[in-house]
């Protein structure tokens, strides 16, 4: 650009001849020089501001599109990142101790009806009435000629009701995907893993939820997208649990009892290998509840943790393992246990008024002297048993992990009188499940540590209080493995597993009140191999009558003892149980290997 | 110089372009075949979970009771007891198989024909 000089000499020469003032030609150039200035530093500026309106014009266009696009468009998952294989929809399975399945899903179809798509109703109805036979074909017809326009007809079909109702040929009949629940052992471990049910139901889907047993005690984590792949591994043996399951059923049958129960427990974790309640129910089809009657006798009612019984003798071992704990007695004490005894204006008998007279601690637990252990109570008074036995559990509802456990409240005397200190020191006047038992002789069997019983397997030792000194619970081994030796117990002994146990027949208390004569409830409570016990084992039979005899016996001994063995006969040795020679007599002896 | 530079601006927005529009579809092919993939391994993980509830369903302790019962003639299994456990000392050692000889020397001499032929 070629600047104007201010002061040209081409128009001051004429201007100075003109005798006029050439500053007025210099202030006027100077004038238009800041005028073009301004002129192009305005242009300039308006030009920026128009670029910056462009730009942000399309950015905001940008964004509104954006934001139109995303309010218009359907979701979509992102395809290009990796998959989740850690989120699944699918319920997570239950396996057991080993990883065997005991529970899984399967992927089933739902059947419903759309009445405004069909084409001829009386053809479905006929159609469906041949696939499914238990469908009434009037019924039908009512419903896909009715006012309504949607209609459940099955909630899980097969593959092959699914291809024959498809071969139907009818449109107004569709199919929606259902996981359904699967429990491939049938009714083995039926009343620990419970069943499961729709929850919710919709065409696409259907949520699956646990009614009963771990499936509802553990239905959060089992619904938990992230534990999709991780299983719930239950302290269930498989192979354990279904040998129990076999000998238990015989056992009841041969001893004619209505019911049984058995809980097989490992002595230091409380980890539950085997838990069985009998009659059972096959969790793929659960019965519905009892309405009326007694629940207690519905296939449902599970009898190791809901059934609380009065558990009569068994409960001696407690008295007398506090007696030692306490210092009160040892095992060699005498004690006389001749009658009469009145306690509270009530007379304290034996079994079939026996008199045994003088006895030493072990040989009351050994004959089950109630008058014995009677005595010992009275020593130890109300209070201390108290918090001996709430120490041990026998106070509130087990920690068993599956739902029916809380409903297993032991029932305790109102008020905790000598009488009831004496009564309960042979097990009658509180009534507990047979899980609460397992647990407590689990403490003798460990050496003194109180166990929770858990369905769960524990990878780590969980530490426990201790409830007894380690001598006292050796001493009350030893008085165990007397009873089987030497007392009430003697079918109980498995050669190579050294068994200690407990009987106890307590008669059944009627609705009415009082005692029924003819119906008891035999329990043995085990423990093996009593010189190392590593597990705990408690078997009740319901009302069993043993008839080989001249006359019916109804004790533990004939009845509970025999299949008690027999459990332990083929159980242990699946346990991974060595048979062993009982180390007692062997003090003395330096073993040597010869050659 | 100038119309060069616009030259080859011009022929690198063209290759560009070429080049981004290849990597979209290279891209969307990639996704397609992730999608095939990931429906194959829902797939496999279906009949996979199939698989693994026959198993159990086949293996069900009834069923191998029951298999056991109906075998017994061949197999003879018994359900495990205390007595069938052994002592270590219980199980014989296996024979010791002869040393097999290779590259044998010949330590004793053979007599000659006519001294065995001597009576």
């Amino acid at each position: 650009m070629i600047r104007t000089p201010l002061r040209p000499l081409a128009r001051i020469l004429p201007a100075r001849a003109a005798g006029e003032s050439p500053c007025g030609i210099e202030r006027e150039n100077l004038r238009q020089r800041h005028k073009h200035m301004h002129d192009k530093m305005r242009q300039r500026a308006e030009g920026r501001l128009l670029v910056l309106g462009v730009f942000f014009l399309f950015a905001f266009a940008v964004v509104g599109a954006r934001m139109g696009m995303l309010a218009t468009s359907d979701p979509v998952e992102p395809r290009a990142s990796a998959q989740g294989a850690a989120i699944s929809a699918a319920r997570a399975d239950i396996v057991d101790r080993n990883g065997s399945l005991l529970a899984t899903n399967f992927e089933t179809h739902a059947l419903y009806a759309e009445t405004l798509h069909m084409v001829d109703p009386q053809a479905a109805a006929k159609g469906l009435v041949t696939v499914f036979p238990d469908l009434k074909s009037e019924d039908l017809l009512e419903d896909f000629t009715g006012e309504r326009k949607f209609i459940w007809i099955k909630r899980t079909i097969s593959p092959e009701q699914m291809q024959a109702v498809h071969d139907i040929g009818e449109p107004g009949l569709l199919f929606g995907p259902r996981d359904m629940r699967l429990y491939p052992n049938g009714t083995l471990a039926a009343h620990v893993l419970g069943g499961a049910s729709f929850g919710e139901e919709d065409v696409r889907a259907a949520e699956v939820i646990g009614v009963a047993g771990v499936e509802r005690y553990f239905d959060t984590y089992l619904r938990d997208p992230a534990n999709g792949q991780k299983p719930l591994q239950l302290s269930l043996d498989l192979t354990v649990q279904a040998a129990v399951e076999r000998v238990l059923l015989g056992g009841m049958k041969i001893m004619n009892a209505k019911g049984a129960t058995s809980v097989l427990m490992d002595a230091h974790s409380g980890e539950v290998i085997s838990v069985v309640s009998l009659p059972h129910f096959d969790p793929n089809s659960r019965p519905a509840p009892a309405i009326k009657g007694d629940q207690s006798e519905s296939p449902l009612f599970n009898r190791s943790v809901q059934g609380v019984y009065e558990l009569g003798s068994t409960f001696k071992i407690f008295a007398a393992a506090q007696a030692i704990d306490l210092g009160l007695v040892s095992p060699l004490t005498v004690i006389d246990t001749k009658g009469p005894m009145r306690v509270g204006g009530y007379s304290i008998g034996e079994f079939r008024n026996k008199n045994y007279g003088d006895l030493t601690v072990s040989d009351i637990i050994a004959k089950s002297s109630n008058r014995g252990t009677g005595r010992m109570a009275l020593e130890i008074g109300p209070e201390r048993q108290q918090d001996f036995l709430r120490s041990l559990g026998f106070f509130e509802p087990t920690s068993f992990e599956i739902s029916e456990a809380r409903r297993g409240t032991p029932l305790l005397p109102k008020r905790w009188t000598e009488l009831s200190a004496v009564t309960i020191s042979y097990g009658h006047g509180l009534s507990a499940s047979p899980m609460h038992l397992a647990a407590a002789y689990a403490a003798i069997a460990n050496g003194g540590i109180a166990v929770k019983p858990t369905i769960l397997k524990q990878d780590f030792l969980p530490t426990g209080k201790r409830v007894m000194r380690e001598g006292t619970a050796s001493a009350a081994r030893a008085m165990l493995r007397k009873v089987v030796t030497e007392g009430t117990a003697s079918m109980g002994d498995v050669p190579g597993y050294s068994v200690g146990g407990k009987t106890g027949t307590a008669d059944k208390p009627k609705p009415s009140g009082g005692y029924y004569d003819e119906k008891v409830i035999t329990t043995f409570a085990t423990i093996f191999p009593s010189h190392d016990p590593k597990y705990v084992l408690v078997v009740t039979l319901d009302e069993p009558v043993e008839t080989s005899g001249d006359k019916p016996r109804r004790t533990a001994g004939w009845t509970a003892v025999p299949v008690a063995a027999e459990i332990i006969g083929r159980v242990a040795p699946l346990l991974g149980l060595r048979p062993t020679v009982e180390p007692n007599n062997l003090a003395d002896i330096t073993m040597v290997s010869s050659n | 110089m100038r119309n060069v530079l616009f030259v080859l601006t011009t022929v690198t927005v063209i290759a560009l372009a070429f080049w981004a529009y290849n990597q979209h579809y290279a891209t969307q092919k990639v996704l397609s075949e992730t999608d095939r993939l990931h429906r194959e391994i829902r797939e496999a993980h279906a009949r996979l979970a199939v698989l693994r509830a026959e198993w159990a369903y086949l293996n069900r302790p009834d069923r191998l009771r029951d298999l056991v019962d109906i075998n017994f003639d061949q197999l003879g299994l018994l359900p495990l007891r205390a007595d069938q456990f052994g002592h270590v000392d219980e199980v014989s050692y296996p024979a010791s198989e002869p040393l097999t000889i290779t590259n044998a020397v010949e330590v004793s001499g053979t007599l000659p024909q006519a001294e065995v032929n001597r009576p």
